[in-house]
This record gives C-alpha cells, structure tokens and sequence, in this order.
C-alpha cells in the first residue's frame, strides 16, 4: 500500500486531505509544518508527499529543497498545494525539485485523481 | 386538563399522542397497546410500558432533597448519574408504609431523564392489546387520574396503565415539554 | 471510491477561522504599533482561511479573503503601508469574515450588505476592478490524433517526474506508439540512473484537444523540450515548442490558463452545514504533550492495577503491607489522572485578553479617549467552560471602565494624570483559584454619588449607614441599573447585577475597590474547573452537605452568650469587627434531627461577594473533592444547592450555593 505524507498547518485541509486519501486505500501519516514534516519524512519512506507552500517555521518551498536533498527522496514524487492567486509559487515549487503542484481549492476527486496520476 | 400532551421525540416509548377524554368510549390511540410490567401498591394493582423501563433495583434509601414536595423522596446515583425518587403511595394519596426487603424501585426513563418509583413489589408482564384497554371513567374534577392511560383486566381484577410521562408531577417537573426548570438566580 | 462529505470537515474549518481571524485582528493590532514581523503571520491566516474556503464550499468566503489577501501581500511585500485607515479597514474585513463564518455555521446567507459594500472598498483601495471573465478554451481538436516530441532535460527526474506515468497518462487518452530516440545513451558503465539521457517520439491516436496533452505534460514544463502537433498538418494551428525557462511568460501563461480552466470548473455542491452546528464549542484541541502525559498516566495506572490483581489473587496477611503500598501507588495514580485530564480542559486566557485589545482600541477612538491595555498572566489557564462564559462579564468590565472609569484627556490633564488612561487586566492562580482583576487608574466610584442613586432605587434607606465597601458593593444590586447614565458604550441595559451573577454562576465571587481620584479595580474570583471543587462536609440531622472550601472563611463553635436575637431579623454574632447573620440550615432545609441549638452545633462562616453569613450545621465531617453532578439533568434546580455529588459509599451529597442559601434565608425572613 503506498504510503503518503500530508503536509499542512491547517487542520481542516490536512483533515480532509489525510480522510480523502484513507478512504482511497492510501496509509497516510500527517506533519503539522515543514519541519515536522522533515523529522516524520527522515525516519520513513513514503511514497508521495503533499506539502502546503504557506506554513509557519518551514514552509513547502524549503520542505521540497530539504527532502531533495534526503538520499531516500531524491526521486519520491512531492507535490505541493498552491493556490490559484500565486502562480509563481508552482515555479518556485518546481524550481526547489517539487514533482507538481495541486491547485487549491479542490475537491476529494480531484485530489484522489492526481494521486494516483502520480502513483499509477 | 390538558389534551395534546406528546412526549418528547426521543422517547423509547411510543407516543401517545392524547389522553382520552373522560366520558369518551373508545381509545383512539393503538399505541396504549403493548407490554407492560406490572406492579404491587396496596391493594391494588398498576402497569407500566416495558418500554420506558430502564431497571429495577431493590430498595436503598435517597438523599432527601430539601423543600421538595413530599413525594419527592430524594434523589440516588444511578451509575453516575444523579436520578430522583418518587414514592407512588405519597403520590397516589395510598398510606405510607415502611420500606422493606421486597420494596422495590423501578426507573424510569424518559426521553434523556430518569426517575425512580418506589413500588411494593414487581407482579408480572403483560401483553395488552387495545381492545383491552377501558378508557379510564370519569371521577369528577376532585379527582387528579391525569397520570392513567387505561385500564385493563386481568383473572377479574383492574390494572391501572400508567402514563410515565405524568407521574413526577407536572407542577415539579415539565417532563412533557422536556424543559429544564427556570434560573434558580432569582432577582430578590 | 466512496464520495466524501466535505460537511464533516466544516466544524474544524469554522473552529480554525475563527482563531486564524483572532490572529489577523492580533496582528492587525500590532502592525499598527509598529510590528513589522505580524505582516507574515496576518497573511498566512487570511490565506488559510480562503483555501480552506475555497475547498470546503464557502465560495462567498473565498472571494472575499481572496481580496483581502492581495491587500495583505502589497503590505507584506512592501508595495504599501499600514496607516490608520488601512487598519480600520483590514479590522472591518475580519469582522465581516468572521460573521460571515458564524452565517455559515448557522446555514444563512454568507453575503448581506455589510460585506458587500465592506469588499467593494477594499476593491477600490486596492485597485482591483472587476475580475475578468475566464477565458474560453479553445477547442482545437485534432482529427487525425497528435504527434510528441518529448525529450526530457537531464535533470528532469530529479524532480520526482516519471516518463512513464506520463506516457500512461497519454494512453489512457487514446492509443499511443511510443518511439525511443537513444542516441544519446552513453556506455553502462557510466550511466547515471538519476540523468535522463533518452528521448521519446510518441504518437496519440486520439482525438482530443491540445489542452488536454498539454495538462499531461504541466509538471514537466520548463524541464523538457515538447513538441505538439496535429498529425494532419493541413491543422492551421502549428506546432508549439516549448522549452522555455520557468519564468517566462508563456509558462505563466499556460498557468494561468490553467488557473482558469479550474476556477471555471463548477465547484463542489454545498452541503447543508446542519452537522457543523455549535459543534466548535464541543470540541477542544490539546497540544500532544498533554496526550502524552496522559497516556503515561494511564500506563502506571494499569501496572498498579496489575499489580494489585496479582496481590488479590494471592492474599496473605503476611502481605498487607506491600497492598497498603499499592493502594497509596493507586491513589497517587487517580490523583494524577485526574489532574491529566483536568489539564486537558485548561487552556490560557490569553485567548480571551487578546480580544481585547480591539475592543479597548475601537471604544477609545468612539470615546475620544487614550487608553493604554496592560495584560499580565495572559499564559493563566483556565478550565474550558469557565473561560468560555467569563469574557461577556470582563467585556461588561472593561467597557464599564473606559465609559465611567477612565477620564478625557483633558479631564485628566486637569487631574494632574497623563493623559493616556490604563487599564489593566492581570489574571493569576491564588490557592486553587483563579482571580482576574479588572483595574483602571479613573476617577474611581463616588461614594455620594452611589448612596443618592441607591436610595432613590430604594434599594437602601436615606439614613442607612454603609461602610465604603457596602457602598461599592451596592453597584452589584439588581435595580441599581445604569439607565439614567446609558451612553451607547456600556448603557445597554445591562447592569453590573449581571456580571455578578454571571459570576456566581461558574461558582465565583466579584468585589469591586476602588480609591476616588485613583481609580476602581474589580476582582473576579474562580474555581479552576467547574468539574470538581474541594469541600468541606458539614452534617446536619444525619444528612451530608458539601460546602465549597473557596467560600469557607473559618468554622467556630459558638458559646450562647455571643449570639444576639435581632427581633424579626433572626440571629446574630460578632465576627471579625461586624455583626454577621446566622443561618440555620436545619430550617432552610427542613431537616430533621438536628442540633438546634447554637452552641452545640458549629458555625461555618462563609463568604459571598463581600458578605459573611454563619452557617449553623452539627458538625463538621471533613475534607474531600467532590466532583459535581448536575442535579438538573434529571430533576430540577433546587435552590441553596449548586449541584450533589457522589461519596466513598456510593451515596449521593449536595453541594451548597452559598449566595443561594442567602437569598433563601432573605426570602424566609421576609415571609
């Protein structure tokens, strides 16, 4: 079962992603901010990470450029959640090695469909 | 008296929806049918819908509650919760007598409340079905039957059903409409 | 996949936007003050708050924040400066967020005229005229099926892209022929797998629109060269090659395409928020610390018990001692449980304080007056409920205090005070209870002023004399409303009899000093948690009552001499310097049995809001915590009782309200 890491300082959002992706037969574990996410992330190996670009002490920009540079993440899809107001912030996600980006808002469909676009 | 009594939605039992007028024939209502667990008061004989029953336990003395009305015994922990005790015979105007090994206290429970009823015993079950059920006569306004549903027989003697709505007084407790009692904080 | 109800999801939504907003209002605040760093923090909450909008069907909330939020980035990148204007502004906009919210929770219309005309000004402050229609997209489908170059940039997989997610992607487009272009590939041995080294030519037999290909290849945008074209080239649209850098303006463009395409997408049909319905207040949010706490408890807890099991099974008296050991290890392990989980329901006043810096900040320009907020012990914590119903009595207070209490300036010039006024809120722990002190460095009380107002309530005699705490004491006295004064800031028929028995009704006291010329302070007394209390058993004709520890001054033994028959008044006895009543509370409650004469009983004197009265009971039985059961879940309130709870022996005891045992006796006099 692939394992995915939910990466948001809002609990609604984190919430509905972490449900969404359980429902789909995901596991999923969940990090509050970059840097939990980064402590959670070195002690496992997950197959896909969602990362939140807008976090407080370690945002999703840093995240991607600190997990690229964890040996066991070089090549594990990460996509980051943006919003539609700052498209800058795909380039700047795809720049620090982000796979690709999920547009906010989006419902459990779509969220289940890029998911398994990029686990197959 | 009041005709459109309901009880509260979430009652287990069903609801009965009117009281019969006295004088008035026939029950319109089937929901008086059903089990009902029957019990000793004096001399005579009283029934309670099973479903509104929660337990029976055997007699241990309340915590008097103070400047209640006399039939107000005072209250127990029930599991946790703090539940009132009724002693019918005080209620029902039937001599006092001492509680014993065999007196029993019956809960009751409706919608989200409980109370207790200490009766002298438990007799039996009974499946009542409408057509047993005679509509309770007229006694004259001097009278308070508000809390009997109906009656019914059984091997020639009557069993008074119970409406467990009515039997911890209206004045004290707005059981029907479910309301809690106003602020105590009174303005002196 | 089974559909998920985004509605489950709307309480935790509610919840978290509504402290994102006490944040903004926060941070709003000290941004004006000069804070620069609160710019980032403020953003962040409006940004969440329209996300989790956005996703979660509040499209109205959405739109709003959305304006809100570019307001914030200008002030965050430094495109503009918060002034007054723009702080009233950002202000208003939470209010209207936040109302909006609690519009949602309810299921009513989240836009009304408020936050219509409130958004149209942030529109022009902004400088945003309306938003453009989305741009239709084009359907240039190809017949005859597509034809890709792709040819991926060496460090394409670093980034996590896999060629062949991409080509699945195609195919479940339509069928594709996949052609390897190798000519690149280097010897094995100095193959590097993380380089992409191959390029591929594909043809899609499908008839779809360029979008549709082009959405596949999105994330690879920039890190590849990619050609598309129609496999009929009479197609007029030729062939697009990019292979651009990320911040070129035709990947922004195709971005915001995208952007598009998705906003015109319908969004997720609204669910009724009927589930979400009060349910923020029912449920808490506990840092994991305090879980983890609690689970180490609970994981001694179960050793002793284990421990004790093993012991039962085997009891010899030999061995009483080591039970006597594990049951004082099973009292200590309830004790600490029970603190974990009272700990749980703690949280700091800070959140209800910070609300204040608002109010005090909008009532001081309302006013005309300069008013600085002082807060200390905001870290105090204090039980859920309790903090839930005590910020409508401190607003009552402070704007008690910025009305009446603090002066103009030029009054205060007068005065010889600097003109800014102070008000300061302090809440701190003093011997299991939590005191929050209102105090204002005003006028403070008139005394005169006070005892005229009173008589002509009739709630005191011209000739009565009162010592000056009983004259302050008097503002708390139901009809001793402050009508005649009303002004649109605490003039809202509200009195302080209110805040007082809002007070009492978490089980506390308020008392108000206050020194002419100097100031008032009003002191707001609590009990840490409503769940349990520490009391002290008093028995009385057999009967136990529990009295609340915190009310409890000192219990004496009278001899008959000290007590004085006031006729028609009852009984009184000289304490500390005044004379107090005595009650007995074998007649308030009609015990029977009991000791009725004074000096064969004890006499528990105790406290509400300022006032001593001595409790005449039999005799004491000792201290314990008593953890309260409400008594009107299944019967009624019953007055001189605040609640009952359960002892050692299963049987139940009441607890006693002292203020309503008072008001009990009162009536019973006066009868």
């Amino acid at each position: 079962m692939p394992r995915i890491l939910a990466v948001d300082d809002s609990v609604s959002m984190r919430g509905m992603v972490t449900f969404t992706l359980r429902e789909a037969g995901y596991e999923v574990a969940e990090a509050e901010d970059g840097q939990v996410a980064l402590e959670v992330a070195r002690g496992a190996n997950f197959d896909l990470v969602l990362a939140d670009v807008n976090m407080p002490r370690m945002d999703g920009i840093s995240l991607v450029r600190a997990l690229r540079g964890l040996p066991q993440y070089k090549g594990v899809p990460i996509l980051i959640l943006t919003t539609e107001s700052n498209p800058e912030k795909k380039l700047e996600g795809k720049s620090a090695g982000a796979t690709g980006w999920l547009v906010k808002p989006f419902d459990p469909e779509q969220l289940v469909n890029t998911v398994k676009r990029v686990l197959g | 008296m009041n005709n459109a009594l309901s009880t509260p939605a979430s009652t287990p039992a069903p609801a009965v929806v009117s009281i019969p007028d006295p004088g008035d024939d026939t029950l319109q209502s089937a929901s008086v049918a059903g089990q009902y667990l029957s019990f000793i008061l004096g001399d005579e004989e009283y029934a309670i819908e099973i479903l509104a029953v929660r337990e029976i336990r055997g007699w241990s003395k309340p915590t008097r509650i103070p400047n209640a009305p006399p039939f107000m015994l005072g209250v127990l922990n029930l599991r946790g919760a703090v539940v009132p005790i009724i002693d019918l015979r005080l209620r029902f105007s039937v001599e006092k007598i001492a509680y014993t090994a065999t007196t029993v206290v019956i809960v009751v429970a409706i919608g989200k409340r409980q109370f207790g009823i200490v009766v002298d015993g438990v007799s039996d079950v009974l499946d009542v079905s409408a057509e047993e059920v005679c509509p309770v006569p007229d006694f004259g306004v001097a009278i308070d039957v508000d809390y009997l549903r109906g009656l019914t027989t059984r091997e020639d003697h009557m069993i008074m059903l119970l409406d467990p709505a009515r039997l911890a007084g209206g004045e004290v407790w707005d059981l029907v409409a479910d309301k809690k009692a106003p602020e105590g904080g009174v303005n002196l | 996949m089974a559909k998920v109800d985004l509605a489950r999801f709307h309480a935790t939504f509610f919840a978290e936007s509504l402290e994102g907003l006490d944040v903004m209002e926060q941070g709003l605040l000290a941004l004006e003050e000069g804070d620069r760093e609160q710019v980032h923090d403020i953003f962040r909450a409006a940004h969440s708050i329209k996300g989790g909008a956005g996703t979660f069907g509040f499209p109205e909330i959405a739109s709003f924040t959305h304006v809100l939020e570019s307001l914030l980035d200008d002030l965050r990148e430094g495109k503009r400066d918060i002034d007054t204007e723009l702080t009233e502004l950002l202000l208003r906009s939470v209010d209207v967020v936040r109302n909006m919210i609690a519009r949602a929770q309810t299921g009513e219309p989240l836009i009304d005229s408020d936050s219509d005309s409130l958004l149209h000004e942030l529109e022009v402050y902004h400088g945003i005229s309306a938003p453009v229609e989305s741009v239709g997209t084009s359907a240039a489908v190809s017949s005859g099926g597509w034809q890709i170059v792709f040819r991926p940039h060496p460090q394409m997989l670093s980034g996590g892209n896999d060629p062949l997610r991409l080509f699945r992607e195609l195919q479940g487009l339509g069928p594709l022929q996949v052609e390897v272009e190798a000519e690149h590939l280097p010897a094995l041995a100095s193959l590097d797998p993380e380089t992409c080294v191959i390029g591929w030519r594909l043809q899609l037999d499908a008839q779809v629109r360029r979008e549709q290909i082009e959405a596949i290849f999105e994330w690879v945008e920039g890190e590849c060269e990619l050609v598309i074209a129609p496999v009929a080239s009479a197609d007029t649209e030729s062939a697009t090659v990019t292979d651009t850098q990320p911040n070129s303006d035709l990947a922004a463009a195709t971005a915001i395409k995208q952007v598009l395409t998705m906003q015109a997408e319908p969004g997720p049909v609204r669910a009724a928020p009927t589930v979400a319905l009060g349910e923020s207040s029912r449920s808490i949010r506990v840092s994991i610390d305090k879980v983890d706490q609690l689970l180490d408890t609970v994981s001694e807890l179960v050793i002793t018990q284990s421990m004790l099991n093993q012991l039962g099974e085997d009891l010899a008296e030999s061995r009483l001692e080591v039970l006597r050991e594990g049951l004082a290890q099973l009292e200590h392990n309830t004790r600490e449980l029970q603190e974990c989980v009272m700990n749980i329901r703690m949280l700091p006043i800070s959140t209800v304080f910070h609300r204040f810096q608002r109010l005090v900040r909008d009532l001081g320009h309302q006013l005309d007056k300069q008013v600085r907020l002082d807060l200390h012990g905001s870290e105090t914590e204090l039980d859920k409920t309790v903090l839930e119903r005590i910020g409508d009595p401190l607003v009552h207070l402070v704007r008690n205090a910025l009305d009446h209490g603090i002066e103009s300036p030029a009054q205060r010039r007068a005065a010889g005070k600097p003109e800014v006024g102070c008000l300061r809120l302090e809440a701190f722990h003093r011997g299991g209870m939590i005191v929050i002190e209102v105090s204002d460095d005003g006028s403070g009380l008139h005394h005169e002023a006070i005892m005229s107002k009173a008589v002509e309530r009739g709630l005191i005699g011209p000739d009565d004399q009162l010592s000056d705490t009983e004259i302050a004491d008097l503002i708390f006295r139901p009809g001793f409303s402050t009508a005649s004064v009303a002004t649109d800031v605490s003039g809202r028929g509200v009195g302080m009899d209110v805040v007082r028995r809002n007070v009492q009704a978490l089980g506390g006291t308020v008392t108000v000093d206050s020194v002419v010329g100097q100031g008032t302070r009003f002191v707001i007394t609590l009990p840490l948690t409503l769940a349990i209390i520490d009391g002290l058993t008093g028995i009385v004709g057999g009967e136990h009552y529990i009295f609340p520890l915190v009310s409890i001054i000192e219990s004496l033994q009278l001899q008959a001499k000290q007590v004085n028959q006031v006729p028609g008044q009852g009984e009184l006895f000289r304490f500390r310097g005044e004379y107090i009543p005595i009650l007995r509370l074998h007649n308030l409650f009609a015990c029977s049995d009991a000791v009725t004469s004074i000096a064969q009983g004890i006499v528990v004197v105790v406290e509400s809001d300022g006032r001593h009265v001595g409790v005449l009971i039999d005799h004491l039985a000792g201290q314990q915590q008593a953890v309260i059961k409400s008594l009107d879940n299944h019967y009624r309130r019953v007055e001189g009782v605040s609640g009952a709870t359960i002892l050692g022996d299963g049987s139940v005891a009441l607890i006693l309200d002292v203020p309503g045992l008072i008001r009990l006796a009162q009536r019973k006099t006066a009868a």
